[in-house]
């Protein structure tokens, strides 16, 4: 799928697209959105990339393979998790709130930071699926 | 920090996993990991079962939401006493994949799925939440698809395809119980659940609900008419990954029986019949099974089968007396099943064979393995002073005292039966003389490889052989263990107040 339409219009998709990604992430603590959907609208730009690009374009893009996002983001949760154990002493995945207003983000907590890590996760476990798949002979 | 105490095993084995993702492709630094961690988790699991012997019964409310309303863990002395088994076989089966799963398969993230697979046996085990338990068990499924499947053989996949299918249905079955439950009671929470479901009206539907968590959870353990995927799926993957599989994967289904059936429908005649029934059935059609098969693994597979139908048959009479001998022989079943894979797997490694028929000379060839392999044998049939003996003490006692002379027929009848499968086991593999097997090419027999490979395979054999002994003799203290756990399970009360807290 090699046309020049396809081409011009990915390069310009991929920045928004990812843009909108993260606006879903973000968006989703009490509207619908979330770090699942934005991270599967991430995926979808850099497929949507290797389309018009070609497999390798995107992975010299990506820089590193996307299979290394599944621990980070795991980790990523894991701690946000943690985190009111080791801070606060309270059990186990209780939101830790900063009381106070960020510009742009609104209210920062440790859900946030599970939302991210999950975000990371499914970025991870897709474009490895399908990087994977469209690998195979 | 102390309070979250109990959950400490769990996220400790999710820490590990991720820690294991990031070494993807260093496999040597994975063994090390995997099984200093599996070290670590047992120290932890032993502190919180020292922890919760000495205090009580423990929670923790999640995310800090108090129950019934968001997800609580408990620890009652049952879940931390199989965390603790967990973790025994979670490093005896982490020490022998070090030495037995060839690389191919390790490549592949086996380590760290090993160890999802024991962060959902340990959560399935502490959740207080039934819907908690469903997302457990989907995790320990999941993993198990990709440790059954790891590798590709053939043989492999077409077991894998049977155990997918029927574990797959099971799931479905569990959450449309799950589903009936909640629209009856409008609650999750177990300990919530036991009060809503007494005073529910329409006992009919809750009936159906209870049918439904048997034939869910039923398929998983492997009880009568639901565990043919469990033969047929066994014998394929590595010997590692059956130890765990058939050590603690069935026992999970087991649990969750126990737990749904001493905890939310409590005293319900019917199903009583119903239990004992299909125990008395899945003993006869295991240890039949088990008589007639040739490979050593599937005979091994047929004996899990069997051992299922002793727990619930003692469930079916539901006393204090036969519940402790329930959770005697579960303790005693998962050190001992865990044992026999790993010894069909070094008889593999020995001889390349798995065939009874064709093997043969171990007792001369290897007369110090030979005993070593001879207590997990006949722990299993439970000669005296070993640990299968015991628990069928109050099996048997229970059976006569409320008179169900059938089950106390089938208890014999299987004692019976695998006592003759392990003499005919011990007799041809051991005892027989030596036939020539006709050598694989590019087969890695035991002899060639290295010495501290080989004490990968010993090592954990011995580790859990130890511990079955223990049991055996140190028989005064596990039933002291069982009659607590029992004692708890007949007065859910003191388990109901401590999650709601209404002390």
């Amino acid at each position: 799928m090699k046309t020049i339409i396809l081409r011009t219009a990915s390069n310009y998709l991929l920045p928004v697209l990812l843009l909108f990604s993260i606006f879903i992430l973000l968006r989703g603590h009490y509207l619908p959105g979330g770090g699942f959907v934005g991270g599967l609208i991430a995926a979808i730009a850099f497929v949507f990339h290797s389309f018009a690009n070609g497999l390798k374009n995107t992975k010299s893009l990506l820089r590193f393979h996307p299979g290394f996002l599944m621990p980070a983001g795991l980790a990523l949760s894991f701690f946000s998790g943690l985190s009111p154990i080791i801070f606060a002493g309270d059990p186990f995945m209780t939101g830790l709130w900063y009381h106070g207003h960020v510009p742009v983000l609104g209210s920062v907590g440790s859900a946030l930071f599970f939302d991210m890590g999950v975000y990371l996760v499914v970025v991870g476990v897709t474009l490895t699926i399908i990087f994977t798949i469209s690998e195979a002979p | 920090m102390m309070q979250q105490l109990i959950i400490y095993p769990l996220l400790f084995q999710l820490f590990l996993s991720i820690v294991l993702m990031f070494f993807w492709n260093k496999i040597n630094a994975q063994k090390v990991i995997s099984i200093a961690g599996s070290i670590i988790a047992v120290i932890l699991s032993s502190y919180v079962f020292y922890y919760v012997w000495e205090n009580g019964t423990q929670k923790v409310n999640a995310g800090n939401w108090d129950a019934p309303f968001g997800i609580v863990f408990v620890a009652d002395t049952l879940a931390v006493t199989l965390v603790l088994l967990t973790a025994l076989s979670g490093l005896a089966v982490s020490i022998f994949s070090a030495g037995s799963v060839i690389k191919d398969r390790l490549r592949f993230g086996y380590f760290p799925i090993f160890h999802f697979l024991l962060l959902g046996l340990t959560g399935a085990f502490l959740t207080g939440d039934l819907f908690n338990l469903y997302v457990w068990f989907e995790i320990i499924i999941i993993s198990s698809f990709v440790l059954i499947t790891i590798g590709g053989e053939k043989a492999q996949l077409e077991g894998a395809v049977k155990y997918f299918t029927l574990n797959i249905l099971a799931s479905t079955i569990f959450l449309t119980a799950i589903a009936v439950l909640y629209g009856l009671t409008g609650s999750l929470n177990m300990a919530d659940l036991a009060g809503k479901v007494a005073a529910v009206e329409n006992r009919g539907l809750v009936e159906v609900a209870a049918i439904l968590f048997l034939i869910g959870f039923g398929t998983k353990a492997s009880i009568f008419p639901l565990y043919f995927w469990l033969p047929a799926s066994y014998h394929t993957p590595p010997a590692a990954v059956s130890a765990i599989f058939g050590g603690l994967l069935t026992k999970v289904g087991v649990y969750a029986l126990i737990r749904v059936f001493t905890l939310i429908f409590v005293g319900d005649v019917f199903l009583g019949e119903i239990l004992m029934v299909l125990a008395i059935l899945t003993i006869f059609s295991g240890g039949v099974g088990a008589l007639v098969q040739n490979n050593v693994r599937k005979v091994f597979s047929y004996l899990i089968i069997c051992h299922i139908g002793y727990m619930i048959a003692g469930l079916g009479m539901f006393t204090e007396i036969a519940i402790t001998g329930v959770i005697f022989y579960l303790i005693h079943d998962i050190m001992v099943k865990t044992n026999l894979f790993m010894v069909s797997g070094i008889i593999f490694k020995i001889k390349s064979s798995n065939s009874m028929r064709a093997l043969g000379g171990f007792y001369a060839n290897y007369p110090k393995l030979s005993l070593l392999i001879f207590i997990p044998l006949f722990s299993l049939v439970g000669i005296p002073p070993l640990s299968g003996f015991w628990p069928k003490i109050s099996l048997i006692g229970e059976g006569f005292a409320t008179e169900n002379y059938w089950t106390v027929a089938a208890i014999i009848f299987a004692s019976f039966i695998t006592l003759v499968i392990i003499a005919k086991l011990w007799a041809e593999v051991f005892w027989k003389d030596a036939k020539e097997i006709p050598e694989k090419p590019k087969f890695e027999y035991f002899s060639d490889i290295s010495k501290a490979r080989k004490t990968q395979f010993i090592l954990p054999i011995v580790f859990l052989s130890l511990i079955s002994l223990y049991i055996g003799f140190g028989a005064e203290h596990i039933q002291l263990l069982s009659s607590r756990i029992a004692n708890e399970l007949m007065n859910s009360q003191q388990y109901i107040d401590t999650v709601l807290n209404n002390s």
